[in-house]
């Protein structure tokens, strides 16, 4: 890049102007006197922690919701934005991290629905797949029209996303965490993609909090904090730790500092693992590997590639067929001993991936999720019948002071929490059972910068006090800071496995779209 | 079973099934677009018992039939108002609107002729009358094609032809128009239509009053033409029969048609007990006939010939995200 200087002459009015945009849903200011230039022809980020107003922002950009006061201005031209079909006018296009297709439609039937051309569909059909040729053609953006949208990879279905926005004539794209659900290669692809468009004079908004995609692609970048910018910059005048403490608001180490791993005694086998899932569909191909006492195990790989349901049979919630030991001895992988309740007594403790439907019940409270699981504990019990509520309160407000969970009131229900603070809730209730072996399936989904820094040191602080880690993460970053080794699942079997001191994001990337050796060619 | 008995047991499907038929696709179009129905009985209850009743005072069938889908269309709105509108559960408001037309029917019927909850007994231009297609007596004597041309197909009220044309119409309409391709889309991802800036609750309102018209047609045709009049709980089931037909028909118009005609059958083959002990050479009591379109429905849903996906947003307000 940089062949176009990127500072656009000064009598172009810039695409999109906010002047003092708020909004607040009833005593949350979500966002407060927000205003923001963005100049044609650019890609600017914003960034910002979980809550602090951007796709608040963006819903109000696209129509989504009103701002209470401020003004918007495109292409120097206030322009009200009463719903998403006035911001279609207006020339903005939104990809949404929860793509809005219809699943079982076609691409084509997709890409038309809503801008149709008449009341029969033959001519709009028409017309779109002549002009999705072009497209395709002009911003490689290759997809097969007549393909129904749930067979198309990720990648393909943000494609169609972003057909769909180009289809109805954007010329302002803005993207909601994009690369979210994307491998690293689509994520390069999807960037090329968007550099294309730049050269092409369009406007791009890309919203994210991977701070390593703001670097790569952005000319500018807005930073938000509870509800207001606090800072916008030129990227190429800043860094990540600068970025990453005008998020947080305080310095943030991005990388955990930790010793090398002293590694003890086998803790873990496991040996030709199988899993077939209730389709009949194959999904752990026989995978063996071992963890070590004092290590972490990192699992990296693009999600749907068998990582769930690893966690899934080790923590006892799906059966399997092969040999798994823990610290000698087998586990019981089909018959009565295969629930959770036995891995738990058996020292394996697990914070699952998808924390909000396995980790806990969100309408109960706080208190009552940290006995889940544990609840036959003797400590939590008054007598044979009943139970000690007050015990498991006072354990509960312990642990919360512990694991700095905000706010620390062990009465309030699950969903009241943030992201972060749920996940503080489930590995205090895990870790402090002080387990032979942790399972953690993305520690750090939907946690803001600032907890992932403690998530990340608690882990690393299990590890050092001698116990077995198995990390199961998309995030590469992650993987690559914590483990102590790093394999690599692709298809329901581990492709290789690496140290994280001799490997790169490349290769890893490659393993994890399942080029074997990890040395091919990208595409 | 000899021919001519064969003949008149599918005349007799053609008017049992063309009630479930018109119930099915009305079920079709508001299930497709997201909102599940299961209150088409009481609709059609309502529905026959305006028809009659208006039908009576007039002497118009067609008076009465415009009354019926007036009536229909009430408790269609009243359904939208409570699924789209308030958000409310689905399966609730048209249980509950099962229970309504139940009562409410009888209800006015009786303060209106005070003749045991029923209406007056129609004839003449107060119901649907026959209808001869084209050449129907001159091909009654063709073997075979003749009686099913003329005894068959021919004779019978408007709305039975209104039904199979709705067949086709409605296929068109889903598959070959725009409002078509909305529908569908808000009944798998309404966010997919609201983000591309298009009304999902206009679209489903639309979608939940073609299924007040077509439940008001089928209720007008079971008091004015199946039967002379309406009477106290007519649609016997008739609502949830069609409900069963929409999921074996896994929500398509032609296999619609196919399922409501099979049930259609089964009702009519449970008319003629005498037909099946000569068959079979033994008796199938009138019950089991009765449960069969249940049973293949279950092991329809079951998944024993192939799976029937109902639309993914089916059943489920549709609430903007933040």
């Amino acid at each position: 890049m940089g062949r176009r200087d990127t500072a656009a002459p000064l009598d172009v009015p810039p695409a999109i102007e906010l002047r003092g945009i708020s909004k607040a849903f009833g005593t949350v200011q979500a966002n407060k006197d927000i205003s923001i230039r963005v100049m044609p022809g650019t890609i600017h980020g914003i960034i910002g922690e979980n809550g602090a107003g951007k796709s608040t922002l963006m819903s109000i950009l696209y129509g989504f919701y009103r701002a209470d006061s401020g003004e918007i201005f495109i292409n120097g031209k206030k322009t009200e934005i009463h719903d998403s079909q006035d911001a279609i006018r207006a020339g903005i296009g939104m990809v949404f991290q929860h793509f809005k297709l219809v699943p079982n439609f076609t691409v084509l039937e997709n890409i038309v629905l809503g801008a149709e051309d008449g009341a029969l569909l033959r001519p709009s059909l028409a017309k779109a797949r002549r002009v999705l040729d072009e497209l395709a053609r002009e911003y490689e953006l290759e997809v097969d029209p007549d393909a129904v949208v749930e067979d198309l990879s990720v990648g393909h279905q943000q494609r169609v996303e972003i057909l769909k926005a180009l289809y109805r004539h954007a010329d302002i794209l803005i993207l909601d965490e994009p690369t979210g659900v994307l491998t690293p290669a689509e994520a390069d692809h999807l960037f090329r993609i968007l550099k294309n468009l730049k050269e092409q004079g369009k406007t791009i908004i890309l919203i994210t909090h991977k701070l390593r995609e703001i670097m790569e692609v952005t000319d500018t970048v807005s930073v938000m904090r509870r509800g207001e910018m606090t800072a916008t910059v030129r990227t190429a005048e800043t860094s990540p730790e600068q970025l990453a403490e005008l998020m947080v608001g305080r310095k943030v180490l991005l990388n955990v500092p930790k010793a090398p791993a002293s590694p003890g005694a086998t803790v873990l086998e496991v040996e030709d693992l199988r899993v077939t899932d209730a389709d009949g569909v194959e999904r752990l191909k026989g995978i063996s590997f071992q963890i070590r006492a004092g290590e972490i195990l990192g699992i990296a790989g693009v999600a749907g590639n068998g990582q769930s349901e690893l966690l899934a049979v080790l923590g006892g919630i799906m059966k399997g067929q092969g040999r798994v030991r823990l610290n000698g001895e087998e586990l019981d992988l089909t018959g009565r001993h295969s629930d959770g309740q036995s891995r738990r007594a058996r020292g394996i403790a697990h914070v699952p991936e998808d924390r909000q439907r396995l980790g806990m019940i969100l309408d109960f409270t706080a208190w009552e999720n940290v006995a889940f699981g544990y609840h036959h504990d003797p400590a939590y019990q008054k007598n044979r019948w009943l139970m000690d509520n007050d015990a498991i309160l006072r354990d509960t407000m312990g642990k919360m002071e512990r694991f700095d969970v905000r706010p620390p009131i062990p009465t309030l229900q699950a969903k009241n929490f943030s992201g972060g603070n749920q996940q503080k809730i489930i590995l205090a209730r895990e870790i402090e059972r002080n387990p032979d072996l942790l399972l953690v399936g993305q520690p750090t989904r939907g946690v803001d910068i600032g907890a992932i820094e403690f998530i990340h040191k608690r882990i690393v602080e299990l590890r050092d006090a001698g116990k077995a880690v198995l990390l199961v993460s998309v995030e590469l970053d992650e993987i690559m800071s914590l483990s102590d080794r790093i394999a690599v699942m692709f298809d329901g079997r581990i492709m290789g496995e690496r140290l994280p001191e001799q490997t790169d994001e490349r290769e890893l990337g490659l393993l994890m779209a399942g080029v074997a050796n990890g040395k091919g060619d990208a595409r | 079973m000899d021919f001519s008995t064969l003949v008149q047991i599918l005349d007799s499907t053609m008017r049992l099934a063309t009630p479930l038929l018109l119930a099915c696709l009305a079920g079709l179009y508001s299930e497709r677009s997201g909102i599940f129905d299961i209150g088409l009985e009481g609709k059609m209850l309502m529905a026959a018992m305006c028809t009659g009743a208006v039908a009576a005072l007039t002497g118009s069938v067609w008076l009465g039939m415009l009354a019926g889908i007036g009536g229909s269309i009430l408790f269609a709105l009243v359904h939208g108002l409570a699924s789209i509108t308030f958000r409310g559960n689905q399966l609730i408001s048209g249980v509950a609107l099962n229970f309504v037309a139940s009562g409410v029917t009888v209800l006015i019927a009786q303060a209106l002729f005070r003749q045991g909850g029923r209406t007056p007994p129609l004839s003449g231009d107060a119901r649907f009358n026959p209808i001869e297609l084209p050449f129907a007596a001159q091909l009654a004597d063709i073997p075979i094609i003749g009686p099913l041309y003329s005894d068959v197909l021919s004779g019978h009220g408007a709305l039975v032809y209104v039904a199979l044309l709705a067949v086709p119409v409605t296929w068109w309409v889903l598959f070959r128009t725009r409002f078509g391709l909305r529908l569908r889309a808000v009944g798998e991802n309404p966010a997919s239509v609201d983000t591309a800036g298009v009304s999902v609750i206009r679209l489903r309102y639309t979608a939940v009053i073609i299924t007040g018209i077509l439940c008001g047609l089928a209720g007008a045709y079971l008091a004015a033409g199946l039967q002379t009049g309406f009477g106290k709980e007519m649609t016997a089931g008739r609502g949830y029969i069609a409900l069963a037909a929409l999921i074996f028909a896994k929500w398509r118009p032609w296999h619609a048609l196919m399922a409501t005609f099979l049930f259609g059958f089964f009702q009519a083959l449970a008319l003629r007990p005498d037909v099946i002990r000569g068959t079979l050479g033994f008796d199938v009591p009138v019950p089991a006939l009765d449960a069969l379109p249940y049973v293949l429905t279950v092991i329809v849903l079951a998944g024993f010939v192939g799976r029937a996906i109902p639309p993914r947003a089916g059943g489920e307000p549709y609430v903007k995200e933040r």
